[in-house]
């Protein structure tokens, strides 16, 4: 069993758990989900008993991750490139506290948006945290560097970034499985018990020696093996590859049997020397990078050198969007190829809710209670419900982050917008959302805040919601008056109701929630598959 | 040798599992192959679109060039014409004629089949009414399978093994309806 067929996501998730992983830690998203699934599905993770629950949002299981760290073992963090940014606090701080046991955080990246609000490029965050960073070109390559990862992590005590795209998160293929038996860390506390206290005085030492650190991880042997240069018989042009961009380039160029001179990158910070290698013997230089034009600015620099780059910067690549082997072959100059036309007939098909989904008998009475008031406001937020910004509901106004919905309809509803409603799903509320109801609750802000809960994180595949049965309490915990925290059951035999609930507390001019329970058809279907007694039914917040 | 094939249909209609099929039937040759999934948003009733890469040497990019695919297999018509700019000139194009409506605006489908007909290398099948005949509609995406099993470069046998192992789980009568779907859609390309 050395040979396993493996998503990208897949092939990280088993080399932790080869190399010696005891906690993973993440928040669903696309295109990341797929490792925490893997290890939750795991003999050998269950065996030797790895953490692997979900945790509520990214930056709890960042912090999560390097509470681990801090006791001696290896841990994995693992989130959507958006989800880097709420996690963010402590991923960069962590580059400064350093690390113990070695923590590895994966940044799966997702250009051209096929599931996403942005397609910003993680290694940005790496060189702003000053925190190594590795971009795999393959699935293989994907398992090798986990191990080498983890090393680094533990001899220089600091975070290691992995960068991946949503390519090869989402595409399968045969991994050979090199390293086995590997021995988890003991429990094991810092040498030095101040080492993650982050007093000024403190850190400013530490950042000292962060800097240092991150000069000399350029020239290391676990990250060096990743960077290659392959000599090519021309002179003229140059090709610098970073992380997946490489296997586009190959093959092109094994199918039209040219050589180039090519540098590959997979690891940041490379050092200056490998670029040399390439700038000295070619007149111009093509990069092939995912993502931000990151290595091209590098290069670059702030003069031009005099050598020709040609890059995202000067439209030879589309500025944004991701690769793919025409776009490179067009960038080499090769003629295209015959492209059959599509035709007119075709015509656009967007997701849309499932049959039968609770979220659409929600939004059908929301749009019924809203209608006296006219349109413009409903902020909303990222999940399923999201797809209420399409016909036939054309209802929401806004999708923006984890939560923004909450505080969003604070800040128009401070503006005067009234009746301001945020409508949230329930993983999305214990992710983002909590805080933002309290903000509501500190000034009795006029808000009324739609909770779609489906009691699952529906939109990455049905993933643990922990919000499941604990909603109403959340509310009344947070400060909503019990009178204005509202369930409702979103179902078509009770249109008529859940409007009459919505019309009043739409009209209340204080915070209150109206909590719209039913289970994600998805999931409730799986489950009696699985389960045709129901001895494991999820009892909703309404349900009780 | 190579097949680089677009697999197309709408999100739920068992794309992943043609995949899968395949996959296990390249394994069992010591083919090379990479296959590129979607998931996410996409899976709820769009379109959806999995690049399989399959090749007697190592495979380099996940994804298929425009105007380079040997094959597209489409579990739904119009979604056959949507990825036709991925095929090459010589390249066939299977699909089932059974469409999928889940939008206001879908064009007649004798227009979307005329359209495929244009396609040199076409062949349309009824998989929906095929697989009803076999014992279960569900299997439509595996009558498909069977219809393009000539031009994918695996021995038919391997298909049937893969389709073994994949269906064990569900029991041997799902098993014995999908090696029927298989073979059924295979005679009806008859190669």
């Amino acid at each position: 069993m050395n040979n396993l067929l493996l998503l990208g996501d897949e092939a990280i998730a088993q080399a932790a758990i080869d190399a010696g992983l005891s906690g993973m830690y993440a928040y669903p998203g696309t295109p990341s989900t797929e490792i925490m699934e893997y290890i939750q599905a795991s003999k050998d993770a269950l065996a030797r008993n790895i953490h692997s629950e979900w945790s509520a949002n990214e930056k709890t299981a960042m912090e999560t991750a390097l509470g681990m760290s801090y006791a001696g073992k290896r841990a994995m963090v693992a989130m959507k490139h958006v989800g880097l940014n709420v996690a963010a606090d402590g991923f960069i701080n962590s580059a400064i506290t350093g690390v113990n046991g070695g923590l590895i955080v994966v940044a799966a990246d997702d250009p051209s948006m096929h599931s996403s609000q942005n397609e910003q490029d993680s290694r940005f965050y790496g060189k702003f945290a000053l925190v190594p960073c590795f971009e795999p070109s393959s699935q293989q390559e994907a398992y090798n560097m986990v191990f080498d990862a983890f090393e680094l992590s533990e001899k220089y005590r600091i975070p290691v970034l992995m960068r991946i795209t949503t390519r090869l998160a989402h595409s399968r293929t045969s991994v050979v499985r090199s390293h086995l038996k590997v021995q988890e860390n003991k429990l094991k506390l810092p040498d030095d018990l101040v080492q993650f206290v982050l007093l000024p005085s403190l850190a400013r030492g530490k950042y000292k020696s962060l800097i240092k650190t991150y000069e000399s991880i350029k020239y290391d042997a676990r990250t060096g093996k990743y960077n290659s240069f392959s000599d090519g018989t021309g002179r003229d042009l140059g090709i610098i590859t970073c992380g997946i961009a490489h296997n586009y380039l190959m093959e092109i160029l094994n199918r039209v049997h040219k050589d180039y001179p090519v540098l590959k990158i997979s690891t940041y910070p490379f050092p200056e020397d490998i670029i040399r290698d390439i700038t000295a013997r070619c007149k111009e230089i093509l990069i092939l990078e995912e993502g931000y034009p990151i290595v091209e600015e590098g290069l670059r620099g702030i003069l031009d050198s005099g050598i020709k780059i040609y890059g995202r910067l000067n439209g030879t690549i589309p500025r944004e969007g991701e690769l793919n082997p025409g776009i490179v072959a067009k960038a080499l100059g090769l003629p295209g190829s015959y492209v059959e036309k599509v035709s007119q007939l075709v015509k656009p098909r967007p997701p849309s809710f499932c049959k039968g989904c609770g979220h659409a008998d929600m939004f059908t009475a929301l749009v019924k209670a809203l209608k006296p008031y006219g349109p413009g406001r409903v902020f909303s937020d990222i999940g399923c419900y999201t797809l209420g910004a399409l016909p036939p509901f054309k209802t929401i106004n806004s999708c923006v982050d984890m939560g923004a919905s909450v505080t969003m309809a604070i800040g128009a509803a401070d503006a005067g917008l009234f009746p301001s409603v945020a409508v949230i799903g329930d993983s999305t509320f214990t992710h983002s959302g909590m805080t933002g109801l309290l903000d509501a609750v500190s000034k009795n802000s006029p808000v009324t805040v739609v909770i779609a809960d489906n009691s699952t994180a529906g939109m990455t595949g049905g993933q643990k919601s922990l919000a499941t049965g604990r909603l109403s309490r959340i509310c009344e915990g947070i400060g909503v008056e019990p009178l204005h925290i509202r369930t409702l059951i979103p179902l078509r035999k009770n249109h008529a109701e859940n409007v009459r609930i919505m019309k009043e507390e739409l009209e209340y001019r204080g915070t209150s929630v109206i909590i719209a329970s039913r289970e994600c058809i998805q999931t409730a279907s799986r489950r009696k598959k699985a389960d045709p007694g129901e001895k494991n039914k999820i009892k909703p917040d309404n349900e009780k | 040798m190579k097949n680089d094939i677009i697999l197309s249909g709408v999100g739920g209609q068992g794309i992943l599992s043609i995949a899968t099929v395949i996959g296990l039937a390249a394994i069992e040759n010591n083919l090379f192959f990479k296959q590129s999934e979607v998931h996410g948003m996409s899976q709820r009733g769009g379109n959806v679109e999995s690049h399989f890469r399959l090749s007697g040497s190592p495979v380099a990019s996940d994804l298929i060039q425009y105007g380079h695919a040997d094959l597209i297999i489409s579990v739904e018509p119009m979604e056959s014409l949507r990825f036709v700019h991925w095929l090459s000139k010589q390249g066939w194009l299977v699909t089932n004629s059974s469409p999928y409506i889940n939008i206001p605006d879908y064009p007649p489908v004798d227009e979307i089949l005329k359209e495929i007909r244009k396609i040199k290398n076409n062949i349309i099948i009824d998989a929906n009414t095929i697989a009803r005949e076999v014992g279960s509609v569900r299997s439509g995406n595996i009558v498909v399978l069977g219809a393009a099993s000539p031009f994918i470069s695996v021995p038919f046998a391997s298909l049937e093994n893969a389709v073994k192992k994949l269906f064990q789980k569900k029991g041997d009568d799902i098993v014995e309806v999908n090696l029927k779907a298989l073979k059924a859609g295979r005679e009806f390309t008859g190669r």
